[in-house]
């Protein structure tokens, strides 16, 4: 799906400092010890008005599908519109817009059925031509952030009025997961206003404050099935995670995102409240440029490797809300996941033994760390620092500035702190960050072989022999990549017992960001 | 005194007009531009080459600075790199909700400060005074967020009497505007009140050990009379520069306090620029706030010439 990496929002570094003292505080009142309440299988109520409360939003944002890049617009863009693809609970590529879809048999071209039950918010029907014009809103001469997404497409077809073929540069057997990226969005044919976006979403806009404000109401009928069950959606852009918890805790909101572990356990012991966890694939890493020294030697990658204490990181920063990484970025949940490569672990002397090999008794590295890369990303240097000690390996931590990291640090730096999201495809998650031909390679890893082996897979059809090879890309990746990939982040959100029909994300947080369309509230 | 006052605005323009291109050459030093910003992790060189030409970032930055600076003065602040929508429009209703805040704090805390410093400077030394002194080396010793989440946790978490999120929007009542404004004026309040009200009280006990205070006494006048029409005038400068001090802190300054209560104000607005690298939307809340703050000042020049007939004389 999308190639987007999510830029987590600045944060005041006093007040994060304050955030668990002041938690205490504000939550003693309210509090009586229970577990986390569940919703029950009663059939979805409609009416009310569901507020969310949701950091990623900022002053800046626009409608436009092609400028997404943070929650709160995504959040949006799914109560308005519709993408041409959704991702099942389980990963997988559901129908949405394209009703249903056949590759040939090199995965190279594909025909899609478009749904004929769908009209716009102005009244028309849903035909090839909108389809075909959003997705190009995305190729060639574009700033749309998706255009990596979509560039193995050669040409789209439109066959009939309510089907297209697209054909591919590189077979793609993973096609219409791809298409399920959050910006490929569909308008109306030749659509520009897009301070006021028509789709064929559950909802029309009726109020949008740019980072401050957005407030959608019922469509009328909406033509996917036991979806779009409450009448309004209020979001509520709440960037202070304090902020966002009083709000929650003094039912002003609903629901709000983006919570840390920490304070996931106190929320927890709040009776009114429930914390829903997922696992979506997004991940910390500690990248190293594959080719400046030392880092171009695989010794040294290896020493470092070894050298990170994985668990007592996901202890400490992520209070256990965090699975342990690999140094690949195919996560646990993913079908693909080859469990069987033998896992990283703290091991000194497997560390010493490397830089042995590498010619070394000991190491000086300078690891970049910022806040910007993802939230404990300093404490995860420091960290890292202490268990290197015991290796042999003198880590100096530089913090860098929230402000211009990615510009500055990122793929810049030989040795820094980087960050990924979850992705809906194996390829997405290779091809953004490790295969050579990525202006984006946080690793700088150039190696032709793995290119060749991943872009093979991505065009095989048969599943056995698909999930072997990309087993053989995670095992590379492991051994010889110039990623520290400790741990797997959960995504952690919360809200009042009122909310039902709510489920862990699949992707990114929130049920895909497309909680506005799926929940209910008792009343 | 016409010629002083003239004197003193044209000085403030000219501090403007250096403030204005300070603004725009330190924002063009910023690390990154608003191209690389915009398309984050994403950016690759020839997407970033076509955003930049879009947005006209290849011309020399003094050639932007006088284009800039034409447009400005025609009251053409340009639209905003990250939205396409107009500065004026981004700026007017966020400025708009940070007046009405600092406004209300403005309202309660001025004469609450100078009262309370009044009746400190009256009764130095007793307990009135002592408790007063207590309380404000207290409130100012904390910092603003703290106060505020303080306040959160007693009224709309524990008491459950007053909202936590202050956002306001068109459709409340009034009531509802000033209930969900409530917090965010308390705290302001708190944060200003300590430094006018010492500022009110030492500038006043320094003028009433002056002789001609006790002169005042001497031929009989009343208490009242002597500190209202003899001790305060002369006390007036400090006090009034300390007062247009702070409610320039008002006004650019909260961006704190908007974060903790969540209230959409010019500086939160400003932070986002920032981060953004949208530049117009920058410069432009730089330029506001620069001219609040000048005439902020000039006001409070004028006040104190008005207040005190000796300053018009030696100066």
């Amino acid at each position: 799906m999308s190639l987007n990496r999510r830029i987590p929002p600045k944060r005041l570094d006093r007040r994060e400092f304050l955030t668990g003292a002041a938690l205490l505080g504000t939550l003693a009142g309210g509090l009586t010890l229970s577990g986390c309440a569940v919703s029950d299988d009663s059939p979805p109520l409609s009416g009310n008005t569901l507020k969310l409360g949701m950091s990623g939003g900022a002053s800046s944002d626009s409608l436009d599908p092609r400028t997404y890049m943070d929650m709160v617009p995504i959040c949006i863009g799914y109560q308005l519109m519709n993408g041409l693809v959704e991702i099942g609970d389980g990963g997988e590529p559901m129908p949405e817009l394209f009703a249903s879809w056949e590759p040939n048999s090199d995965a190279r071209e594909w025909v899609f059925d478009i749904r004929r039950d769908v009209v716009f918010h102005n009244g028309k029907t849903l035909d090839a031509d909108d389809v075909i014009y959003s997705l190009n809103l995305h190729r060639g001469n574009t700033t749309s952030a998706s255009k990596v997404a979509v560039e193995n497409i050669r040409a789209i077809e439109k066959l009939d009025a309510h089907r297209v073929r697209i054909s591919l540069d590189g077979g793609d057997a993973d096609l219409p997961s791809t298409l399920a990226d959050y910006r490929l969005l569909v308008v109306p044919n030749d659509f520009s206003d897009w301070a006021n976006p028509i789709g064929t979403g559950g909802y029309k806009l009726q109020h949008f404050e740019a980072g401050v404000r957005c407030i959608t109401v019922k469509a009328g009928d909406y033509w996917k099935p036991n979806a779009a069950h409450v009448d309004a959606i209020e979001l509520l852009v709440i960037n202070d995670s304090m902020a966002r918890i009083n709000a929650l805790i003094s039912s002003q909101v609903d629901i709000i995102n983006r919570i840390d572990g920490r304070t996931a356990d106190l929320l927890k012991r709040n009776k009114k409240l429930q914390v829903v966890r997922s696992q979506t694939g997004q991940h910390a890493i500690l990248a190293m440029n594959c080719t400046a020294d030392p880092y171009a030697n695989n010794d040294i990658r290896l020493a470092l490797k070894y050298a990170v204490d994985r668990d007592r990181l996901i202890k400490t920063l992520l209070n256990g809300y965090g699975l342990v990484g690999n140094d690949q970025p195919i996560g646990r949940s993913n079908p693909y996941y080859d469990a069987d490569i033998p896992q990283h672990t703290y091991d000194p002397d497997k560390a010493r033994y490397y830089l042995k090999r590498a010619n070394r008794d000991s190491l000086e590295v300078e690891l970049k760390v910022s806040e910007a890369a993802f939230s404990g990303a300093v404490d995860a240097g420091v960290l890292f620092q202490s268990s290197a000690a015991g290796c042999g390996i003198k880590v100096n931590v530089k913090r860098e500035p929230v402000d211009g990291y990615w510009s500055n640090v990122w793929v810049k730096a030989p040795f820094y702190a980087s960050f990924s999201d979850g992705r809906t495809t194996v390829d997405a998650a290779l091809s953004k960050a490790y295969k050579s031909t990525s202006a984006t390679n946080d690793t700088t890893w150039h190696r032709p072989d793995f290119d060749q082996l991943a872009n093979a897979a991505r065009g095989t059809l048969d599943p056995i022999r698909r999930k072997e090879m990309y087993a053989e890309c995670q095992r590379l990746i492991c051994e010889e990549g110039g990623a520290i990939i400790p741990m797997f982040i959960d995504h952690i959100e919360a809200g009042t017992t009122r909310v039902q029909g709510w489920k862990p994300s699949a992707i990114f947080e929130l049920m895909g960001l497309r909680i506005g369309e799926k929940v209910w509230l008792s009343s | 005194m016409t010629r002083l006052f003239l004197q003193r605005l044209w000085l403030g323009l000219l501090a403007l007009l250096v403030i204005s291109a300070l603004l725009f050459f330190a924002t063009n030093m910023l690390p990154g531009d608003v191209a690389e910003a915009l398309l984050g992790q994403q950016a690759t060189p020839e997407s970033l080459m076509r955003l930049r030409e879009t947005l006209g970032l290849n011309e020399p930055a003094w050639l932007r600075y006088c284009h800039w600076l034409m447009r400005v003065l025609h009251g053409d602040f340009g639209n905003s790199l990250a939205s396409g929508r107009t500065v004026v429009s981004e700026v007017l209703p966020r400025l708009g909700n940070t007046l009405i805040l600092a406004s209300l704090a403005a309202l309660v805390a001025v004469p609450l400060s100078v009262g309370l410093g009044l009746i400190c400077a009256t009764r130095e030394g007793g307990v009135v005074d002592r408790l007063i002194s207590l309380l404000c080396v207290l409130t100012i010793s904390v910092p603003e967020f703290f106060l505020g989440y303080l306040l959160i946790g007693l009224f709309a978490i524990q008491l459950g009497w007053l909202p936590s999120l202050a956002a306001i929007n068109p459709g409340m009542s009034l009531g509802a505007r000033l209930a969900a404004v409530a917090l965010p004026t308390a705290t302001l309040v708190l944060v200003v009140l300590a430094h006018m009200l010492r500022m009110t009280r030492a500038s006043l006990v320094s003028v009433m050990s002056a002789p001609y205070i006790e002169m005042a006494y001497l031929k009989g006048l009343k208490r009242s009379t002597v500190i209202l029409r003899h001790a305060l005038p002369n006390a007036a400068a400090p006090i009034i520069a300390v007062v247009t001090l702070n409610l320039g802190y008002l006004v650019v300054g909260v961006v704190v306090v908007e974060v903790v209560f969540v209230y959409p104000g010019a500086g939160q607005l400003l932070v986002d620029a920032v981060a953004k690298r949208d530049l117009p939307l920058v410069q432009a809340c730089g330029l506001i706030f620069a001219a609040i703050y000048v005439t902020l000042n000039v006001l409070a020049d004028v006040l104190a010439l008005v207040a005190n007939p000796q300053l018009r004389h030696s100066t």
